[in-house]
């Protein structure tokens, strides 16, 4: 375990410089000049000017990427164009919310998943099968930037039982978690069947009911124990799926997350805060991805063995 | 996720436009997934291209007395707060989701196939190399990158499709690159090899011939993906702009009237999911009708 840990760490290393190398590059070599983007076609050559030297713009491309490096390692994100504030501190701010959200919402997914797909393959084939299908397959293709209004129109606005927007109380959270949680559920719901269906085809569960194990006892014991490999994987890969959801989800619910700051960096042209919040978020995912990786590892030997084995 | 050489059973085929798709074979039949899922697609279509023959009204003209009107015979589907048709302006939105998607699409799969062919064929220093870039910008997740990227353009058309290929290619990279490695050693491209083939005319005439159908099944998830992320966009304020229809801005516009008004977010979004629901359903019924395993 200890040299798989140690592989997973040495490709992590490079995908983390890569990704930060990525959203430096975003600023520094699309096309058109983002001082411009961010001040608009018609501002003044000196605010221009004024700008281009605040953010760095102005100096050698090399000299760039090394301050940007330097500032990277003890922490600096840059400072907001538009709070004058380091970008690192809005971001700490920001963050718990969107990791609340993001727990809750997978809460959400394994709530409705679970059950759902592990009744669908132990009655496969049957009306609660294809209504659970059904089911998932249209929580994948509902977009949450449609079913968050919807569960406004029905929660809040109809029936007046859940707060339309904003944040302070747990049933602030409860509309955008389901809002990016269901579209999780859909897919975690198809996966869980799949890897349920697949351990009750085995030799031991057949064993196992042969010696007389009622199915209460079969299904979480054997069956569910040993599908959840790859429940775990996908369940590591729906949180950068779910960081990625909550930029849109925390604009509907005006939710204080780093996904609502991203967009209004976006509409402020507060371009260092942008660049910031992407870079954690995309670093957080690579972290998750190996902590997930990782934890694989640690509940199927057959993977780090087989990696060792390469 | 970190290249694992062994992977987890049956993962999702996590497309880095959107929500990951398929994953588990349902117990659908291809045939009632492909019907369904290709009825849907070509009615996706057909709306596309009829826009202007079928849409029953201007879709930019405006009407500011007639705002926010609830649907009636005359515009069955209300009128948004200028007072304009709204199901002319969906009809004219397939246009730009389709358009969007199969540009994207197109983009995404000439590079991914050509990063990918050549990855898996030639193997080595040019496999890791351009893998460890297909891992940095899937390491971005969903469409992240595509709403970082068009904050730093100017919002359009052109920049969505940009937006969107930039990370795109690099599904169909790895699905390429992993059926490569499974092809390059078969007997038929030995035999091609020993008979003098050149690499450009084996991996021409006797490996792309035999991706076409994981490709096709990718495409279509892929298509689906791109719809999602264009309406994301779109929602946002950084994709289509007005007054050409987006079925992602119209939601957002609808967003300040969903009590008085819930016609204008409902419907454009119902498009969004009845579209992809078909391109999914599709892309099901392909992958089980030509038994590609799952990417």
């Amino acid at each position: 375990m200890v040299t798989y840990t140690l592989r997973r760490l040495a490709l992590t290393v490079p995908t983390v410089l890569g990704v930060v190398v990525v959203v430096w590059l975003l600023i520094h070599l699309m096309p058109g000049d983002p001082v411009e983007v961010m001040l608009g076609e018609t501002a003044a050559r000196a605010d221009r000017d004024t700008l281009r030297a605040q953010l760095g713009l102005n100096r050698p491309l090399a000299e760039q990427f090394s301050t940007y490096i330097t500032g990277l390692a003890s922490g600096d994100l840059g400072t907001s164009i538009h709070s004058r504030r380091p970008v690192a501190a809005v971001v700490a701010e920001r963050l718990p919310a969107t990791i609340m959200l993001t727990l809750a919402a997978l809460a959400v997914a394994i709530a409705i998943a679970l059950p759902a797909g592990i009744i669908s393959a132990v009655r496969r084939g049957g009306a609660t099968d294809r209504i659970a299908l059904t089911a998932s397959l249209a929580g994948v293709a509902i977009p949450n930037f449609w079913l968050g209004p919807m569960l406004i129109i029905l929660f809040s606005l109809r029936l007046g039982w859940l707060p339309v927007a904003g944040s302070g109380t747990p049933a602030h959270l409860v509309l955008p978690a389901l809002t990016l949680g269901i579209g999780a559920a859909g897919i975690l719901t198809r996966m869980t069947r799949a890897a349920v269906l697949e351990t009750l085809g085995e030799d031991y569960i057949r064993t196992a009911r042969a010696k007389g194990l009622g199915e209460l006892r079969v299904i979480p014991r054997h069956a569910l124990r040993n599908a959840l490999s790859p429940i775990l994987t996908l369940l590591g890969l729906q949180v950068g799926s779910l960081l990625a959801g909550s930029v849109i989800t925390e604009t509907i619910f005006a939710w204080p997350g780093i996904g609502r700051l991203i967009v209004d960096g976006i509409y402020t042209r507060d371009y260092p805060v942008v660049q910031g919040c992407v870079l954690v978020i995309a670093i957080g995912t690579v972290l998750v991805n190996l902590a997930t990786d990782l934890t694989y590892a640690w509940v199927n030997p057959r993977v780090r063995y087989g990696d060792a084995g390469n | 996720m970190q290249e694992t050489e062994t992977e987890p059973p049956t993962p999702p085929t996590a497309g880095p436009l959107g929500k990951a798709t398929g994953g588990a074979r349902p117990m659908r039949s291809p045939r009632a997934s492909l019907i369904a899922g290709g009825l849907i697609a070509a009615l996706l279509c057909a709306a596309a291209v009829c826009a202007p023959l079928i849409a029953p009204h201007d879709p930019v003209r405006q009407e500011l007395s007639a705002g926010l009107e609830a649907p009636a015979p005359t515009h069955p589907l209300g009128r948004d707060k200028l007072g304009r048709d709204q199901l002319s302006r969906i009809l004219y939105g397939a246009r730009v989701s389709l358009a969007v998607g199969v540009i994207t699409v197109f983009i995404s799969l000439t590079i991914g196939l050509a990063v990918g062919l050549t990855a898996g064929y030639y193997g080595g220093a040019i496999d890791f190399w351009f893998m460890r870039v297909v891992d940095v910008l899937m390491a971005f997740p969903g469409i992240l990158l595509a709403i970082a990227m068009s904050a730093a353009l100017r919002p359009g058309l052109g920049t969505v499709v940009v937006a969107l290929s930039v990370i795109g290619w690099t599904g169909y990279a790895r699905l390429a690159r992993g059926e490569v490695l499974g092809l390059r050693n078969r007997e038929h491209v030995e035999a091609a090899r020993a008979l003098g083939s050149g690499d450009v005319r084996i991996l021409a005439r006797h490996i792309l011939p035999l991706l076409a159908g994981p490709l096709a099944v990718q495409a279509t998830f892929g298509l689906a993906g791109a719809i999602v992320a264009e309406a994301s966009l779109s929602f946002l304020g950084l994709g289509v702009q007005p007054p050409t229809p987006s079925w992602g801005a119209m939601l957002n516009d609808g967003r300040a009237f969903l009590l008085i008004a819930p016609h204008l977010t409902l419907y454009p979004g119902l498009a969004v999911v009845i579209a992809v629901l078909g391109l999914n359903l599709l892309g099901d019924g392909l992958r089980d009708l030509l038994d590609v395993r799952s990417t």
